[in-house]
C-alpha cells in the first residue's frame, strides 16, 4: 500500500507528462506482482468495488470524531475524501499495514456489510498518505491526472516495447496482469490472448505542411474528407462487439444502437458522428453523447450515432491491415455492399486533379462543417502509429478572433514562474468584457517572456495564481469552431482556442464583439 | 493559585499593541514599537524592530539584530533559559519553546500567579534548537495555527526521504525547496545532514545572514553556497533552498527544470498545494500539530487556556470538552509569516 499511496501522492502533483511516465514505470518496476497489477488497474479505471462508497467511510469518521470539529475541518479542507483521510483518528500499532493486494482482494471478495469494518480496520493501520489513497481507490475514480493511455504508455516504456504491442493486448488481459507483466521483464512468453474483440491501435495522420504540398504528386494519393467526428474502431467477431476510441478505450456502453448494429464479421475504422436522415449534425451534437456511462432513451432519440467508415481491418478473422489502401478499399466496398450495417455509410472519396483543385476543395470544408481533407498514400498499408508520410491531415483554416487579455494564470514546470495561460473577452452590446474562452499555447518563448511582463505591470487584482489586469492588450485568437455552451458567461465555447498573434499595436476597443463570435456558430443554433 | 492570588484576567490585557502586562508595564510579543516588550522568538510577527527595551534569549536577540540592524530595539537585556529577572513587579523567565533556535516560553509570575505565554512552539525533536518543556501554570497562553485535527504532521525525517527519493528519480533535475528562512530553512539542512547527505546546498540570499547566523550560534550547517552567484549546470541535480515567496517566481528562472518542493504544515492539504503551482510537498512544520497542541495542555496542567492565532475556536472547544476553562485571545498581527507558507 505504501508504495502505491506514494505513487498517487506524487503523480497528482507532477505537471509533467515525462514525469508521470517516469514515476510509473519507477513504480513498476520496484513493486513485486500482485499489487502492482492492480495499480495498473486502477490506473487504467479497471476497478470497481460495490458497496465501497464514500458515505460508508463519512459515517465510519462520525462515529470517532467530534461532529463539531469534522464540520470545521471539512469546512477547511473543502475535499470529503481528503478531511476523512487526514481525520482519521490514529491507533499506532493497531494492526498490520495492509498490501494493495490484501485490500483489493478482499474488497473484490467482501459482501457488502463487510466492508465498513474492513476499511475501519485497515484506516487503523495506515497513514494519512495511505488513507488517502484507499480512500481513492475504493471509491473509484483516481482523478491524478493520469489517462488510461498514459499509464499503458509508462508500462511500454517500462518492458521497452511500443505501446502498440501493449493496445493489442490489452482488451484481451485480466488484471493483475501478471503473465504481461512477465512478458514485458523478458520473464514469460507474450500472452495468449482471446483476440476476438481486440483492439487495433490506429494508423493516424500528419498534419499537411508547406513543403509537403509543394512536392505532393497529386495522383499517388487518395482523397477524403476528414469528418468533424471522433476516430473509432468497430470490432465484431464471433459474438463478441466493441466500440474503441482512437486510444482504445471501449466506448460502446455509450453507445448501444451501434452495438447492436454491428451484425457483421469485421474491423472496422471510421469516424462517430451525430447523423439525421444522413445528414451530419455539428460536433456539439455528438458532445453530448460523449463520456457518458449509460444513455436514455432521449438522448438516442436526439442525437442519434452514426459511423462513417473509412477502412477495413479484419474481414472475418482475415488481416488485411498489410494490403494497399487502395486494395482495402475495394474490399470495404464489396463488403459494406454485401453487409450494408446499419447507421453506417461509406466516407466517399473526392476526385482531385492537381494542386489547385484540392486547395478548392478545402475552400469549401467550413461551410459544409467539414473539418478538412484526409490525404493517403494508394499504396499504403495499415500501419499503427503516426507514420509520416502514407497518410496526410489538412485542416480546414482556423477562425480567428481580435479579444482583450483579461486573466492570467501562472503555468505548471518550467513555466511556474509565467503568467502563461490566458482568459480573454469579447465586448457586449453595452460595452462590457465578458470572457470568450482560454489558451495557453501558440506563442514563442520571447513572447511569453514580453506577456508575462505586460501582465505584471497591468495587474488590477490578485486572486492565488490567478491575475486580472486591465483591459489594454488585445490578443488575435485562432481556434476551429464556436458552438453554445452553458457553461461559459458569453453562452459560447471555442474548440481547440490558440493565441495567434498578440497584437500589441491595436487599441482595445477595436477588438471583436460577442455577437462577431456568435455569428460564427455552425449550423445556426447560435 | 493560591485563593489570595490575583486571576491573571486582572493583571494581563489585550490592548491595541498586544499583549500587556499591567503590573510590570512591558508588552510580549507586540504588534507596534513600545516602550519594553518581551519577546518570545524571533519571527517578524512576534519580534518587531523599534522597541525601545527588549528582553529575549541571547539567541533571539542575535537574530533581531540580524535582521534589523539599527532598528533592532534601542537596549537589549539578555534572559538565558531558567534565569530570572524582576519587570516592575513581575517575576519573567523563559523556558524552550522548540520552535526555533532561542525560541521561549515567557513565564510571568505576579502576587503567586503564574502566566506561561508560549508564544509559537512544538513538541517534536528539532537538531537546532532546545525542545519544548512544560511549565506548571494558572493560565497556558498557547497558539492554534493547526489546531484542526486534520493536521497531523508526519515525522520530518520521512518527508525529507521523501525529497532525496525524488532526487533519485530525477537526477538531472534542480530540486528548489521553499523554506522560511529563520528556523525551517536550518532545520531541514540538519535534518538533510543526519541522513547522510553531505554534498553543497544551495542557498537563496535571503537565508545566508540566518544560516550564518547559526552556524556562529553552534547550529553546523555543512557547506552552503550562494545560489546566486551559481551558474545554472553547477546546480544541475543541486539541492537549492529559498524563501517561499521566490520558488515560483522569477528567481527560480535561473534554476534547470526545478521540482519545486515546499516545506510547511499547510502542505498536509493537498489543494492548497495544488494552488501554490507546489510539485513535491513537505509536510515540515515548526509548529504543533493537533495531537502536540492537544496534549501539551495535558502536559502543562492549566487550568484554564487562552488560544490565539489559528483554529482558535476548535481548540477551545476542545479543551472545554476536556474539562478546560478556555477561551480565545484576539491577539492583532499574528499569523502574518505564515501566510507566506512558513508554517
Amino acid at each position: 500500500m505504501k508504495a502505491f499511496s506514494a505513487l498517487l501522492d506524487r503523480l497528482i502533483f507532477m505537471p509533467s507528462r515525462n514525469g508521470k511516465l517516469r514515476l510509473i514505470a519507477d513504480y513498476f518496476a520496484r513493486t513485486p506482482d500482485p499489487d502492482r497489477g492492480w495499480a495498473l488497474a486502477a490506473l487504467t479505471g479497471g476497478l470497481d468495488f460495490k458497496g465501497a462508497k464514500p458515505a460508508v467511510v463519512r459515517a465510519l469518521v462520525e462515529e470517532r470524531v467530534d461532529p463539531v470539529l469534522f464540520r470545521w475541518s471539512y469546512d477547511f479542507v473543502g475535499d470529503l475524501a481528503e478531511t476523512l483521510a487526514l481525520i482519521w483518528p490514529e491507533e499506532p500499532g493497531a494492526n498490520r499495514a495492509p498490501e494493495l493486494n490484501e485490500v483489493v482482494s478482499a474488497l473484490l471478495n467482501a459482501k457488502r456489510p463487510e466492508i465498513p469494518g474492513l476499511i475501519a480496520g485497515w484506516l487503523d493501520a495506515l497513514d494519512a498518505t495511505d488513507r488517502w489513497a484507499l480512500l481513492k481507490l475504493i471509491t473509484g475514480g483516481l482523478r491524478v491526472g493520469v489517462s488510461a493511455r498514459l499509464a499503458k504508455t509508462a508500462l511500454a516504456e517500462f518492458g521497452g516495447r511500443p505501446v502498440a504491442d501493449i493496445e493489442e493486448l490489452w482488451h484481451g488481459l485480466e488484471p493483475p496482469y501478471g503473465p504481461l507483466f512477465a512478458w514485458l521483464e523478458g520473464k514469460g512468453p507474450r500472452p495468449l490472448i482471446d483476440d476476438r474483440a481486440a483492439f487495433r491501435p490506429l494508423m493516424l495522420a500528419t498534419p499537411l505542411d508547406d513543403q509537403a504540398l509543394e512536392s505532393l504528386r497529386v495522383e499517388a494519393y487518395r482523397y477524403e474528407w476528414k469528418w468533424d467526428g471522433i476516430r473509432v474502431q468497430a470490432v465484431a467477431r464471433q459474438g463478441a462487439r466493441r466500440l474503441f476510441s482512437r486510444t482504445g478505450d471501449d466506448i460502446g456502453r455509450a453507445f448501444p444502437e451501434l452495438l447492436e448494429a454491428m451484425e457483421f464479421d469485421a474491423v472496422l475504422d471510421g469516424e462517430l458522428l451525430v447523423a439525421r436522415d444522413g445528414e451530419v449534425a455539428p460536433f456539439n451534437d455528438l458532445q453530448q453523447r460523449l463520456g457518458r456511462k449509460t444513455v436514455t432513451a432521449r438522448m438516442l432519440a436526439d442525437y442519434p450515432a452514426h459511423v462513417r467508415l473509412y477502412d477495413i481491418l479484419f474481414e472475418r478473422g482475415e488481416d488485411l491491415r498489410a494490403l494497399p489502401f487502395v486494395a482495402r478499399r475495394e474490399r470495404l466496398e464489396a463488403w459494406y455492399a454485401e453487409a450494408r450495417p446499419q447507421r453506417m455509410d461509406l466516407s466517399e472519396l473526392i476526385r482531385v486533379s492537381d494542386v489547385t483543385a484540392l486547395k478548392g476543395l478545402r475552400e469549401t470544408a467550413r461551410a459544409n462543417s467539414i473539418e478538412g481533407l484526409m490525404l493517403k498514400r494508394a499504396d499504403s498499408p495499415y500501419l499503427s502509429g503516426r507514420p509520416k508520410g502514407p497518410w496526410y491531415k489538412w485542416k480546414r483554416d482556423a477562425l480567428t478572433l481580435d479579444t482583450v487579455l483579461m486573466y492570467a494564470q501562472r503555468g505548471h514546470g518550467r513555466r511556474s514562474s509565467f503568467y502563461s495561460d490566458y482568459t480573454f473577452g469579447a465586448w457586449t452590446e453595452e460595452s462590457e468584457l465578458v470572457p470568450v474562452g482560454k489558451a495557453y499555447s501558440g506563442f514563442s518563448d520571447d513572447e511569453l517572456k514580453r506577456l508575462d511582463k505586460w501582465v505584471r505591470d497591468n495587474t488590477v487584482e490578485r486572486f492565488g495564481p490567478v491575475r486580472a489586469v486591465r483591459p489594454g492588450l488585445i490578443v488575435e485568437v485562432a481556434f476551429d469552431a464556436v458552438h453554445p455552451s452553458t457553461r461559459h458567461k458569453s453562452g459560447l465555447a471555442m474548440r481547440f482556442p490558440r493565441v495567434h498573434r498578440i497584437r500589441w499595436d491595436k487599441p482595445v476597443e477595436e477588438a471583436d464583439r460577442v455577437e462577431t463570435l456568435r455569428a460564427m456558430v455552425e449550423g445556426g443554433a447560435g | 493559585m493560591k485563593p489570595s492570588a490575583p486571576h491573571p484576567e486582572t493583571w494581563l490585557r489585550v490592548t491595541g499593541k498586544g499583549l500587556y502586562c499591567v503590573p510590570g508595564d512591558f508588552y510580549v510579543d507586540p504588534a507596534w514599537p513600545v516602550e519594553r516588550a518581551v519577546v518570545t522568538h524571533g519571527h517578524a510577527d512576534h519580534a518587531r524592530p523599534n522597541n525601545r527595551k527588549v528582553l529575549a534569549t541571547p539567541e533571539t536577540l542575535a537574530i533581531m539584530t540580524a535582521r534589523y540592524g539599527e532598528q533592532a530595539g534601542g537596549e537589549h537585556q539578555a534572559l538565558r533559559y531558567g534565569e530570572r529577572v524582576v519587570l516592575g513587579d513581575v517575576t519573567v523567565s523563559f523556558a524552550p519553546a522548540g520552535h526555533v533556535l532561542g525560541s521561549a516560553q515567557a513565564v510571568l509570575e505576579w502576587r503567586g500567579s503564574r502566566v506561561v505565554v508560549s508564544g509559537d512552539y512544538k513538541r517534536r525533536r528539532d537538531p537546532t534548537c532546545a525542545g519544548f518543556e512544560p511549565v506548571a501554570c494558572d493560565v497556558f497562553i498557547t497558539e492554534a495555527t493547526f489546531g484542526l485535527p486534520v493536521f497531523r504532521h508526519p515525522p520530518a525525517e520521512e518527508e525529507v526521504g521523501k525529497l532525496l527519493r525524488s532526487r533519485a528519480l530525477f537526477p538531472e533535475r534542480t530540486h528548489v525547496v521553499g523554506v522560511y528562512a529563520l528556523g525551517k530553512a536550518q532545520r531541514l539542512i540538519r535534518i538533510l545532514r543526519e541522513a547522510g547527505c553531505d554534498e553543497p546546498i544551495y542557498i537563496h540570499g535571503a537565508l545566508q545572514g540566518l544560516c550564518a547566523l547559526y552556524e556562529s550560534l553552534g547550529v553546523p550547517l555543512g557547506e552552503l553556497r550562494p545560489a546566486s552567484a551559481a551558474a545554472k549546470a553547477e546546480m544541475v541535480g543541486a539541492l537549492v533552498l529559498a524563501p517561499p515567496s521566490a520558488i515560483a517566481d522569477r528567481w527560480a528562472r535561473r534554476l534547470h527544470d526545478p521540482v519545486t518542493a515546499m516545506a510547511s504544515g499547510w502542505m498536509r492539504v493537498r489543494q492548497r498545494a495544488k494552488q501554490r503551482g507546489v510539485e513535491l510537498p513537505l509536510v515540515v512544520s515548526d509548529h504543533a500539530d493537533w495531537d502536540e497542541l492537544t496534549q501539551t495542555l495535558e502536559d502543562v496542567g492549566a487550568p484554564e487556556i487562552w488560544v490565539t492565532h489559528g483554529s482558535e475556536e476548535a481548540l477551545v472547544h476542545h479543551a472545554r470538552a476536556r474539562g478546560f476553562r478556555a477561551r480565545a485571545l484576539a491577539l492583532v498581527g499574528r499569523g502574518e509569516e505564515e501566510q507566506e507558507g512558513a508554517a
